[in-house]
């Protein structure tokens, strides 16, 4: 009996060994727990509550509505439109093919679409989501939104879209906004959070570009809570986004319009400048495009239409345009040589119909010669002769820098993509280009803006204005930005003499108004809106000896891409000049007889504020103006 | 807790599972009364039943969560592994008090309660259930060391866990894999969570983030960002601890530790007292198990185990946990209660 309890007691000893061990084992185990525990609660505390803050939070960048543009008198040219769309998120859950085939039964969807919508998707993270449809109408737009509950995923959006309400009219100027390119990931810095807004569109082209800082505007950042799922369950905070800022452009949009249509059956351009503050009041370029096309994403073919066309419509011309000036340079020259001293205007040269430098013949374009010719003369009836014995007295450097005085071959500041600088040659230039020496004969051909010199259209309207006025005009496209207007320094004289400029002024009054000018055709009669200008025809081709003694082939019988451009400048009125003007017709042929009745047209419009008056022109004149003005303002009400 | 990862909703979670409670608590209480002996003669009859329900799972169970744990009985579906831990908890203990002392470490004698623990071990991992079968298999074990087996054996075990572990991953992609991909998946989530932070070590992830953003004091009750907005998976389930942690904090989740620790010691100095030698080995077996239920679960959510569905005892979702834990503890208080009861 005792062995018995003695091994009892052994027994129970032994369990109570074992069952300590079980037990401080486990407590042992416990407290590695409360170990892990404490090292993620209470060490690593901070670096999960931050990714738990990460989770909680999203962070929804908001778009800022992109500035309006709008014209000198307030209308509107470019705005934002509400644009119904359609977004669908990335799920798993969600069965796609299902959710995309209720959704056709809606709003039309093509089958490509579907596979492609569902390829896109799988690529995205999960809750991000993608555009399925875009510009619904309201009543699409409507029927999606009834039927939410049976289309898991979809969410409908409404977000803005740019419009031009000029369409087609004012293309160039205003350009057209469009999704970031990798090109244009240049002008932004890695982080600027506007790039990760989906979509989001800047400034491709144009004023959009050139003012894409004002008109942008800043993001708005909103915090949202979500959920696992990505649903939002409350707004934390908000930074709204503020707007870009309004322009408004110193254009006429009435003027334009009518720009546009007188050179409807042009490939052509025409700029006209507000003499009293720079402001360009018109600049149209034909043929032009739809930018509201680009807005939406512009189909392949559309666009290849556009690439391939000879009269490249995407040009603006006004300022992308590099044309040999012609004899609208004729004034430079002539002004270089008054400054200079070189000349009298009363001075005298013969014109037999070519001069002879080292017997090559340069040719004036009057086969048999204006016989004995002025200053006055030489530009009324833009004798080359006469020019070619000017420039060789003055010489290229001077001419140069009498170009770029009035603004020819130097880049205008202005807001806006696409401007070519022109080109005055020098010495050095020619060196450096064409590894030539300079020639005489190169100075020659400068002296009646042939050769290598190149101008752009604004430029000529420039150099006009600075004509006009003696004063160094610059150009300008804004008038005011938020309401504010920009304040333009007050233009500085160009340190010209006055009777150089009043010498020029009487020439080119002349070009018009006398019955010898190349231009009378398109005189104006009110004396309270005299014309002033000077007509161009830019050679593209060389004329060879055979042909001159042949007798030279008319324009008409050329083909089109061999005749001559048709150029004009002038200014209106011109006992007190208020714009200036500049037409180029590419191809057009004669400047008198195809530019300078446009550059007539439209000055006279924005001098009237409405569409010319017929007694405003010669008698003669009046008939065909009458179906020209019926014409475009039939097509003015129908717009 | 459940009424706060159901976001105030009493209805969802909270209301059934303080039925069950109400249910397990008069389940629990009548056990406790009923005689020691009573059980003592259940305990075969509950172990070969529970290795039935594992054979009939075997072949006719349901599908839950991608494993074949589940029985269904008309619109009652419950696990046979949770009966079966309490049956071979039973089971060893009448073996132990039947065998004479003398023979305990005996080679025959001990192969035959390797046996036992065996089968229903063998029955479980293939469900796949990795986690109850080393649960099973831990707590056998355990009650063989609690019984005065020798040491020698247990050092035999310690040292072939190593080489079962490299025959394990020896395993994967052969003809002969031990155990599923999909345990695979859940060992490949624990050792590396952050390779595929949105798949399988998302939940590890996920449960981490809520844990240590719960700081010392927590949240506050029902603030937890990660499992109010969901970002918790199972979180009235398995990782409900992870709630609690993040809503009370380190306080919350060590003063839930101590609570269970409270329980744990009481039962060894329930089984120590025991007069009884079946009514010992029973509470250090079923204290095991109750141990082997919060440590697994708790190792897991923080990190330091696989994700094996191991619930939180009492705390959990889910009807045969909650009925097997407290009817556990009916059986420790019965034993408790007849800790004097000598057998005859």
């Amino acid at each position: 009996m005792e062995i018995n309890s003695l091994k009892k007691n052994i027994l129970e000893k032994k369990f109570g060994r074992r069952s300590f061990l079980i037990g401080a084992s486990q407590l042992l185990l416990v407290g590695l727990l409360i170990r892990q525990i404490r090292q993620i609660q209470l060490n690593e505390a901070e670096k999960y509550k931050l990714l738990a803050e990460e989770n909680r939070i999203d962070i929804e960048i908001m778009p800022p509505l992109r500035g309006i543009i709008f014209d000198r008198e307030g209308i509107i040219l470019a705005k934002n439109k509400e644009n119904y769309r359609i977004k669908i998120l990335r799920v798993e859950t969600i069965n796609l093919p299902s959710v995309l085939d209720n959704l056709s039964q809606l709003i039309k969807i093509r089958d490509e679409r579907k596979i492609e919508i569902i390829q896109k998707l799988e690529k995205k993270r999960s809750n991000s989501s993608i555009v399925i449809a875009e510009n619904l109408t309201w009543s699409e737009f409507k029927r999606v939104l009834v039927n939410l509950p049976s289309l898991q995923g979809i969410v409908p959006e409404v977000d803005f879209k740019r419009f031009y309400t000029q369409k087609e009219f004012l293309a160039h100027l205003l350009g057209y906004v469009g999704v970031i390119s990798p090109k244009d990931l240049q002008r932004f810095s890695k982080n600027d959070p506007i790039l990760q807004i989906q979509d989001f569109k800047i400034g491709k082209v144009g004023v959009e570009k050139g003012l894409d800082m004002y008109l942008r505007g800043q993001v708005g950042l909103g915090k949202f809570e979500v959920n696992a799922s990505g649903k939002i369950i409350r707004k934390l905070g908000e930074e709204p986004s503020s707007s870009g800022k309004d322009i408004h452009l110193t254009i006429d949009a009435n003027l334009q319009k009518f720009s546009m249509l007188r050179i409807k059956e042009y490939s052509a351009s025409a700029v006209i400048i507000d003499l009293s503050n720079g402001g360009i009041i018109s600049m149209a370029s034909n043929p032009s495009y739809n930018p509201n096309k680009f807005v939406e994403g512009i189909s392949k073919k559309d666009w290849n239409i556009l690439l391939k066309s000879k009269n490249q419509p995407l040009a603006n011309k006004a300022i992308s345009g590099n044309y040999p000036p012609g004899s609208t340079f004729k004034m430079i020259v002539a002004i270089a040589a008054l400054e200079e001293n070189l000349i009298n205007p009363e001075d005298i040269f013969e014109c037999n119909g070519f001069y002879e430098l080292e017997e090559r013949k340069f040719h004036c374009w009057k086969y048999s010669g204006h016989g004995s010719t002025n200053l006055l003369k030489g530009i009324e009836e833009s004798c080359d002769v006469y020019f070619y014995n000017l420039a060789e007295r003055v010489g290229i450097d001077r001419i140069a820098k009498t170009a770029r005085k009035f603004g020819i071959g130097v880049t205008p500041d202005l807001p806006i993509s696409g401007i070519s600088k022109g080109l005055i040659p020098t010495k050095k230039w020619k060196k450096n280009n064409k590894n030539q020496s300079w020639f005489t004969g190169d100075t020659l051909n400068s002296g009646i803006g042939q050769g290598f010199i190149l101008s752009t259209p604004v430029q000529i309207a420039i150099m006009t204005a600075r004509i006009a006025t003696g004063l160094e005009i610059k150009p300008s496209l804004i008038k005011a930005i938020n309401g504010i207007p920009i304040k333009h320094n007050k233009p500085i004289s160009l340190g010209i003499k006055k009777s150089t400029l009043d010498v020029i002024r009487q020439a080119m009054f002349g070009v018009v108004n006398n019955k010898s000018g190349t231009a009378f055709n398109s005189r104006l009669i009110n004396e309270n809106k005299i014309l002033a200008g000077k007509t161009g025809t830019s050679q593209i081709r060389q004329i060879s000896e055979e042909e001159r003694t042949k007798g030279i082939i008319k324009n008409e019988d050329l083909p089109r891409n061999q005749r001559d451009h048709a150029l004009f400048t002038g200014y209106v009125p011109f006992t007190n000049p208020k714009f200036s003007v500049s037409v180029v017709v590419e191809h057009g042929g004669g400047g008198g007889k195809v530019a300078a009745p446009i550059a007539r047209d439209i000055l006279l419009y924005a001098l009237n504020g409405a569409l010319p008056n017929l007694q405003e022109y010669p008698a003669e004149e009046r008939n065909k103006m009458e179906s020209i003005i019926n014409n475009i303002k039939r097509e003015m009400i129908s717009i | 807790m459940l009424y706060s990862v159901a976001d105030g909703d009493y209805d969802k979670w909270s209301k059934p599972q303080f039925e069950r409670f109400l249910i397990g608590f008069v389940i629990m209480l009548v056990m406790g009364f009923i005689n020691i002996d009573f059980w003592r003669a259940c305990a075969p009859f509950i172990y070969f039943v529970g290795v039935l329900l594992l054979l009939s799972v075997f072949f006719f169970g349901d599908y839950g969560g991608g494993a074949k744990r589940w029985l269904e009985f008309g619109s009652f579906r419950f696990q046979p592994s949770e009966i079966m831990k309490v049956g071979l908890v039973m089971f060893l203990s009448i073996y132990y008090d039947w065998l004479k002392p003398k023979n305990t470490s005996k080679l025959f004698w001990v192969i035959i309660p390797i046996i036992i623990i065996f089968l229903p071990t063998a029955l479980i991992i293939p469900q796949p259930d990795l986690g109850t079968g080393i649960i099973i298999a831990m707590t056998g074990v355990t009650m063989m060391f609690a019984a005065g087996v020798h040491y020698f054996y247990f050092l035999i075990i310690v040292l072939l866990i190593p080489a079962f572990l490299t025959l394990l991953f020896y395993s994967r992609d052969t003809s002969w894999q031990l155990v599923t991909d999909y345990q695979f998946n859940r060992i490949d989530a624990f050792l590396n969570p952050g390779k595929d932070p949105l798949g399988v070590g998302y939940q590890i992830t996920q449960s981490k983030i809520a844990l240590g953003s719960g700081g010392l004091e927590g949240k506050g009750f029902m603030q937890g960002s990660q499992s109010q907005l969901d970002f918790l998976p199972y979180k009235h389930t398995d990782f409900i601890f992870t709630t609690i942690a993040e809503e009370f904090g380190f306080f919350g989740g060590v003063g839930l530790l101590l609570i269970y620790s409270t329980i744990l010691i009481f039962c060894l100095f329930s089984a120590f007292k025991n007069r009884n030698r079946f009514g010992s080995l029973l509470t250090i077996g079923l204290s095991t198990i109750f141990f082997s239920y919060f440590f697994v679960n708790i190792a897991a959510v923080t990190g330091m185990a696989p994700v094996t569905g191991v619930p939180l005892p009492l705390i959990s979702y889910g009807g045969s946990a909650m009925l097997v834990v407290l009817g556990t503890f009916g059986l420790i208080q019965s034993s408790h209660v007849h800790r004097l009861l000598k057998k005859d």
